[in-house]
C-alpha cells in the first residue's frame, strides 16, 4: 500500500464499542488501528484535527485512558486465496478453530491469526508462460482447492504487463507465483498465491449483465412463483419464529451455486454449530463434493462484539466477489441484515449523530443499497471474458414482525425479490411461510423455464397464481358465511386452493425427499393438481357433486407426491395424471 | 490488567443524576471498571465505570444513589472489572443480587474468579445440543421439545403460571433415550431472581426443598424492593456461577431467570439516565446485543461433558408479543413457549398456547433413537389440524356452528379434544411415551386422508382405526 505510515496516539475516551484517540494527526478515514496493550483492531471512522474517533471490533471492558492507539495505514482488508473453502472465520476473517487452538472454547480479545493458514502447501499448476502479455484479471493459473472446485489465480486488478517470471509446484499462499513486468517505469511486481483486497470496495469487473437466469433454488414457492436471478437480489424478512433461517440454511445448502458464503451476522451461536455439524456430512447433489466444500462460513454471532457485525458483511462480500471473478456462480446468505443496521445504529449513536427513523442513521438506506449493488452478474475481468455472479440473499428481522420499519424498507428498495414470511402461516405451520399473496420477484425467469423445463411452465404458473388469489378472495366470503353457502364452482376453487398449498406451496425442509425439489418434479407436481382442477371443473358441469370429487382417492395419492423421489417424479406423476383425469372421467360419466 | 499496589482515593465527585456519578480529575481509570463508592456516612456501594473521558468517568452504582452527596463522597478505583468468585461450596446458598451471601452461612470458599460480563464462547468450540430433556408436560415434551444446551424463554403475561411451570420442569426435568448411567449425571440449578417479589420467590425456595433439589441450588436473589440497578448484574452472576459448574465442574446446569421484563427495565433506567439516542419504548438500541450477552451464554462445549441450559420467565407487558423486549428475545433465544390467558381462564394446566410457541432445536433431540421416529410429523400434523381448529372457532362465533360442513365440525371437534386431551395434565408428569400416545389417540379421530403431514409408513404402524370415528 502506498503511502502507508504508522501514527500513534493516546485514547482519551472510551464509550462502549467507540473510542477516541489523540495525537493521531497523519492517520487516514477507514484505516485500521491497534487500541490499547491488548491491540484490540479498530477502524478509524472520524477525524477531528489530531484526534480520531474509531470503532472498536473487540470488547472495549478494561481499555484504559492513556493507552497506545497505533495507526496501521492500511484500510480493513481481507486475504483472498486458496484455503477459504470449507473454512470458519469471525467477521473480521479470523479462523475460529485456530482462535479455538490459541485460546480455548472462549474468544479473548486481540486474537491476530491471520486468514489463510501459513504452512499450507497448494499444488499451482501454472496457465501462461515467461512472455506471455497479461491483464488484469487473466489466469496466471490454477490450484485444486476442493476435488471438485479449480482456484484460479488471477492477475489482481490494476497489475499488467509481461510474464517475467512464472513457478510452478507446490507453493505455500505468500509465496509469489509471478513476476509481472508491468507497462512504465514500475519494477516487476510480484504475485502470491494470496492477494488482500479492502473489503469496503468492491472488485472491479468488466461489465455488469442484467440477471435473467434463475438460481434453481428447489423450493416450490421460490422457483415457480417468485424466482430469484443468479446475480440478483432477494429479501427474506419475517418476525422470529417464520423460518429466516431454516430458509436461509436450506438454500445454502440446496441452492445450485457453486460456491455458497454464509455470514451468520449477529445471530445465535447454535445455529452456525448446526451448520457446522450438517454440511461436512452432506453431499451436494450437482458437484459430488461435501456441502462444507463448497462453503465459506462468517460467523459474527450476536454476542460477539457489535462493531464486527457491521465488518463482517463486507468481508462475506468481498471473498463473495473474489469466486466470482474466478468464473463461478456465488450465493451470499446473509442472516440477519437487520443486526448489522443495528451495529450501525449503535455506533451511530454512540458518535451523537442526529438519528434518522427509529434511531437509524440517516446513510441507513445508502449503505443497504451500496451492500446490495455489489450483487450482480458480471463479465469478469481477463482476456477470456469468463461470466461469473454474486447472488444476495437478505434475511431481514423487524421488530414485532412489522414489515414498515426502516431496515425492511430500505431493503425492498434494494432487493428484486421479496420473500415475506408470514406469522400466520408459522403459527399453523405452513413451511416455508413465504406468503404468495404478498412475495413478489422482479426477474423476469419465466422465459428460461419455458425453454429448459416446459414450454407452459410460465403459463401453469399464471394460472396457480390465479386460483389462489381467488381462494384468497372467497376465504373471505367464507368468513362471513361459511362454505357450505357457496355454489359448488366455488367450493372446487377453494378445495384445489386448498391442494395447492398442502401439497405444493408446504415444503418440509426436514424431510430427505422433499427437501429438494427439481424443476421438474415442480412442473409435474403442480401438473398434477391443475389437471385435478380441469376435471373438477368439467365434472361439475356436468352435474357431478363436489362432495364426490373430494372423496377421490387420487387425492391422497397427490398429497403424497412429495414423498416420491426427484429421479422418478416424473414418471410416476405423469402416471398420476392419467389416473386422476380417468377418475374425474369416470365421476363425470358415472 | 496490572494490578495497582496502592488504591486512590478520589473526592471528585461532581454530579450525581439518577443511578449516575460522574467523577473528574481522574488519572488511568479503565472501562468497566469496578469502583467503590463511600457515601459521607460510610457505607460502602459498588459501581462500575460506564463511560471514560480524559479526566472524567460516569460510573453507575448498582444500590442506587440515594443519600449520596457531592462533598463528602469518596470513591476508590479499583483497577478490576467486576468479578465473581466461585466454587462447589456455592450450591445450597443463596446470594443477593450483587453476590453477598443472605443465608447466615459464611461467605463460601472461593476455587476460581471470574470476569462476571463472561467472554463469548467461539461458535467453532461450541457443540451441538441433542440431548433430549424429558419435561414431564405434553405440550413441551411432544411438541417443544427442550434439550440440554437449549435457552428457552417462557412468554407469560401477569397473573399466570410461568413460574409453577419452570419450577416444575425444574424439579421433573430428566435425559431419557441414553443408558442409566444418564440418571446419575451430576445436575444443578442456578436460580436468578430478577426484581420479582417475595412471594415468587418464596415460592421457588419451597418447590426446590419439597423436591430435594435445594442442596443443588444456587440462589442469587434481587427482590422487587431491592436497588434497580443491581438487577444488571444479577443475571451475570448466576451466568458466571453457571459457567464454572458446567464447564469446570462438568454439571449440567438449568438456569431460571426471573423476570428478564425487570432486567430490561433496570436497563432502559441506565440508559436514560446517559441521555442516549432511545430506540423503541424508550428502550436503548443496544437491547438486543445486551440481551444476547446474558443468552448466548446457554450451549454445549466440545469435550466438556456439561451443559447450560436456560429457562427465561419474561412477563410480556400488556400481554403483548410485539413488545420490545420479548421481540428481541424471541430473535435470540431457540424459540419460545407462549402462555395464554385464554387457555388459563379455561382451567387448563400449562396454560401454553401450543400456535406461537416453537423449539428451534427440536429436531436435534427427536426422532428414532432419542424418542420416536414418527414425533416430528406428529408435531407437525397436530400443529396443522389445531391451527384449523382455532380458525373455525372464530369462524363460529360469526356465522354459527350449523353453517359448518361435516367434516369442519370435525376440526372444531379436535381442537376441543386436544387441549382438553393433550394440553390440559394438571400437575401430573407425562412421559414421552404418553405423550405419543395421546398424540395417536387424537389424530385417529381424523380420517387418513386429513393426516397429510405424517408419511404413509408411520400411518400404517400407529394409526388406530377406532370405533370412536362417529
Amino acid at each position: 500500500m502506498p503511502n502507508a505510515k504508522e501514527t500513534e496516539g493516546r485514547l482519551c475516551r472510551i464509550a462502549g464499542p467507540v473510542v477516541v484517540a489523540e495525537g493521531m494527526r497523519g492517520a487516514r478515514i477507514g484505516d485500521v488501528a491497534l487500541v490499547g496493550e491488548a491491540r484490540l483492531i479498530a477502524e478509524i471512522i472520524r477525524l477531528e484535527r489530531g484526534q480520531a474517533t474509531l470503532q472498536v471490533y473487540e470488547d472495549t471492558i478494561g481499555l484504559r485512558v492513556g493507552e497506545p492507539v497505533v495507526s496501521t495505514g492500511e484500510p480493513l482488508t481481507a486475504e483472498l486465496g486458496p484455503g477459504l473453502l470449507a473454512g470458519i472465520f469471525d467477521g473480521l476473517e479470523r479462523p475460529l478453530p485456530e482462535i479455538q487452538k490459541q485460546a480455548g472454547h472462549f474468544i479473548l480479545k486481540g486474537a491476530a491469526v491471520p486468514a489463510l493458514p501459513r504452512a499450507a502447501r497448494w499444488p499451482f499448476a501454472a496457465a501462461v508462460k515467461e512472455g506471455e502479455s497479461v491483464e488484469p484479471g487473466d489466469v496466471l493459473g490454477t490450484v485444486p482447492e476442493t476435488p471438485r472446485l479449480t482456484h484460479k489465480i488471477l492477475v489482481p486488478p490494476g497489475v499488467g504487463g509481461h510474464i517475467a517470471e512464472i513457478r510452478e509446484g507446490q507453493l505455500s499462499v505468500e509465496e509469489s507465483v509471478a513476476l509481472i513486468e508491468a507497462r512504465g517505469n514500475r519494477g516487476p511486481i510480484e504475485v502470491r498465491l494470496m492477494q488482500r483486497w479492502p473489503v469496503r470496495q468492491g472488485r472491479p469487473y468488466r461489465q455488469k449483465l442484467s440477471p435473467n437466469t434463475p438460481l434453481i433454488t428447489g423450493q416450490r414457492v421460490i422457483d415457480t412463483f417468485f424466482p430469484v436471478a443468479k446475480g440478483g437480489t432477494a429479501v427474506i424478512p419475517g418476525g422470529f419464529g417464520t423460518g429466516k433461517t431454516v430458509m436461509e440454511q436450506t438454500l445454502a445448502k440446496r441452492a445450485e451455486a457453486q460456491i455458497v458464503v454464509y455470514v451468520g451476522c449477529g445471530e445465535r451461536g447454535n445455529e452456525m454449530t448446526e451448520v457446522l455439524a450438517e454440511f461436512p456430512c452432506l453431499v451436494d447433489p450437482h458437484a459430488g463434493v461435501t456441502l462444507m466444500e463448497r462453503t465459506v462460513l462468517i460467523a459474527n454471532t450476536s454476542n460477539m462484539p457489535v462493531a464486527a457485525r457491521e465488518a463482517s458483511i463486507y468481508t462475506s462480500l468481498t471473498i463473495a466477489e473474489y469466486y466470482r471473478d474466478m468464473g463461478y456462480d456465488v450465493a451470499l446468505m446473509a442472516d440477519s441484515t437487520s443486526r448489522w443496521g443495528e451495529a450501525l445504529r449503535e455506533v451511530s449513536g454512540r458518535l451523537e449523530e442526529m438519528p434518522g427513523e427509529e434511531g437509524y442513521p440517516a446513510y441507513l438506506g445508502s449503505r443497504l443499497a451500496g451492500f446490495y449493488e455489489r450483487a450482480g452478474r458480471v463479465v469478469c475481468l481477463g482476456k477470456d471474458s469468463r461470466e461469473g455472479s454474486v447472488t444476495i440473499i437478505g434475511a431481514v428481522s423487524p421488530p414485532g414482525g412489522d414489515f414498515s420499519e426502516p431496515m425492511t424498507q430500505a431493503s425492498l428498495r434494494a432487493a428484486g425479490t421479496f420473500w415475506g414470511l408470514d406469522v400466520n402461516l408459522a403459527r399453523r405451520r405452513h413451511f416455508p411461510a413465504i406468503h404468495w399473496m404478498t412475495s413478489y420477484s422482479l426477474y423476469d425467469a419465466g422465459g428460461w423455464f419455458d425453454a429448459e423445463v416446459a414450454p407452459d411452465w410460465r403459463e401453469q404458473a399464471r394460472l396457480a397464481m390465479s386460483l389462489l388469489q381467488k381462494e384468497e378472495e372467497l376465504l373471505e366470503i367464507v368468513q362471513l358465511v361459511g362454505s357450505e353457502a357457496l355454489p359448488d364452482a366455488e367450493k372446487a376453487i377453494l378445495q384445489v386452493g386448498r391442494l395447492l398449498r398442502e401439497d405444493f406451496l408446504q415444503q418440509s425442509a426436514f424431510d430427505p425427499a422433499d427437501e429438494f425439489c427439481s424443476p421438474k418434479k415442480q412442473y409435474w407436481m403442480l401438473r398434477a393438481i391443475l389437471v385435478f382442477y380441469h376435471g373438477l371443473v368439467e365434472a361439475l358441469g356436468k352435474g357431478a357433486g363436489s362432495a364426490k370429487a373430494m372423496a377421490l382417492p387420487v387425492l391422497s395419492e397427490i398429497a403424497r407426491m412429495k414423498e416420491i423421489p426427484v429421479e422418478k417424479a416424473e414418471q410416476e406423476i405423469r402416471a398420476l395424471v392419467e389416473r386422476t383425469r380417468a377418475a374425474l372421467g369416470g365421476l363425470r360419466d358415472g | 490488567m496490572a494490578r495497582a499496589l496502592y488504591i486512590k482515593e478520589y473526592r471528585t465527585l461532581l454530579s450525581v443524576s439518577g443511578p449516575l456519578l460522574v467523577f473528574d480529575r481522574l488519572s488511568g481509570v479503565a472501562h468497566g471498571e469496578i469502583v467503590e463508592v463511600i457515601t459521607g456516612e460510610g457505607e460502602a456501594r459498588r459501581g462500575q465505570v460506564l463511560e471514560v473521558n480524559r479526566d472524567r468517568a460516569v460510573v453507575q452504582v448498582f444500590t442506587g444513589a440515594r443519600g449520596i452527596d457531592v462533598e463528602t463522597t469518596r470513591a476508590h478505583f479499583t483497577g478490576e472489572v467486576a468479578r465473581l468468585g466461585v466454587g462447589m461450596e456455592m450450591l445450597g446458598r443463596v446470594f443477593d443480587g450483587s453476590g453477598r451471601p443472605i443465608d447466615a452461612g459464611p461467605p463460601p470458599i472461593a476455587e476460581r474468579d471470574f470476569e462476571i460480563g463472561g467472554l463469548p464462547i467461539n461458535p467453532f468450540a461450541r457443540d451441538h445440543p441433542v440431548d433430549f430433556i424429558q419435561t414431564g408436560f405434553s405440550a413441551i415434551d411432544g411438541l417443544n421439545t427442550l434439550v440440554r444446551g437449549q435457552k428457552l424463554p417462557i412468554f407469560s403475561c401477569f397473573g399466570l403460571p410461568a413460574a409453577e411451570i419452570a419450577a416444575q420442569v425444574a424439579v421433573q426435568a430428566k435425559v431419557v433415550g441414553r443408558d442409566e448411567s444418564a440418571a446419575s449425571e451430576p445436575f444443578a440449578v442456578v436460580f436468578a431472581a430478577i426484581g420479582i417479589t417475595h412471594r415468587e420467590a418464596s415460592y421457588f425456595r419451597t418447590r426446590f426443598e419439597e423436591s430435594g433439589a435445594r442442596d443443588r441450588t444456587v440462589s442469587f436473589l434481587n427482590l422487587a424492593d431491592d436497588p434497580t440497578v443491581e438487577r444488571i448484574m444479577t443475571p451475570r452472576l448466576a451466568l458466571t456461577a453457571a459457567e464454572y459448574l458446567a464447564f469446570e465442574r462438568d454439571m449440567h446446569v438449568l438456569v431460571i431467570m426471573t423476570d428478564m421484563i425487570h432486567y430490561a427495565e433496570a436497563l432502559r433506567e441506565v440508559s436514560t439516565a446517559r441521555e442516549e439516542v432511545p430506540g423503541r419504548r424508550g428502550y436503548p438500541g443496544y437491547l438486543y446485543s445486551d440481551l444476547s450477552s446474558l443468552y448466548e451464554r446457554a450451549g454445549r462445549l466440545k469435550g466438556k461433558p456439561g451443559s447450560i441450559t436456560q429457562l427465561i420467565i419474561l412477563t410480556m407487558p400488556d400481554d403483548d408479543i410485539t413488545h420490545p423486549v420479548p421481540d428481541l428475545t424471541g430473535y435470540i433465544t431457540e424459540g419460545q413457549l407462549v402462555l395464554s390467558r385464554e387457555l388459563h381462564r379455561k382451567g387448563i394446566y400449562p396454560p401454553i398456547d401450543v400456535l406461537p410457541s416453537l423449539s428451534r432445536l427440536m429436531n436435534a433431540g427427536i426422532g428414532p433413537g432419542k424418542t420416536r421416529e414418527d414425533h416430528r410429523n406428529i408435531a407437525d400434523q397436530l400443529y396443522a389440524l389445531y391451527a384449523q381448529g382455532r380458525d373455525l372457532r372464530r369462524l363460529v362465533a360469526i356465522i354459527g356452528e350449523a353453517a359448518l360442513s361435516a367434516e369442519d365440525r370435525l376440526y372444531l371437534d379436535f381442537a376441543d379434544r386436544f387441549e382438553g386431551r393433550f394440553l390440559d395434565q394438571g400437575r401430573s408428569a407425562r412421559d414421552i411415551g404418553e405423550t405419543m400416545d395421546r398424540a395417536w389417540e387424537l389424530l385417529s379421530m381424523m380420517p387418513e386422508g386429513a393426516l397429510k403431514r405424517v408419511r404413509g409408513e408411520y400411518i400404517r404402524k400407529y394409526y388406530r382405526r377406532p370405533a370412536s370415528h362417529a
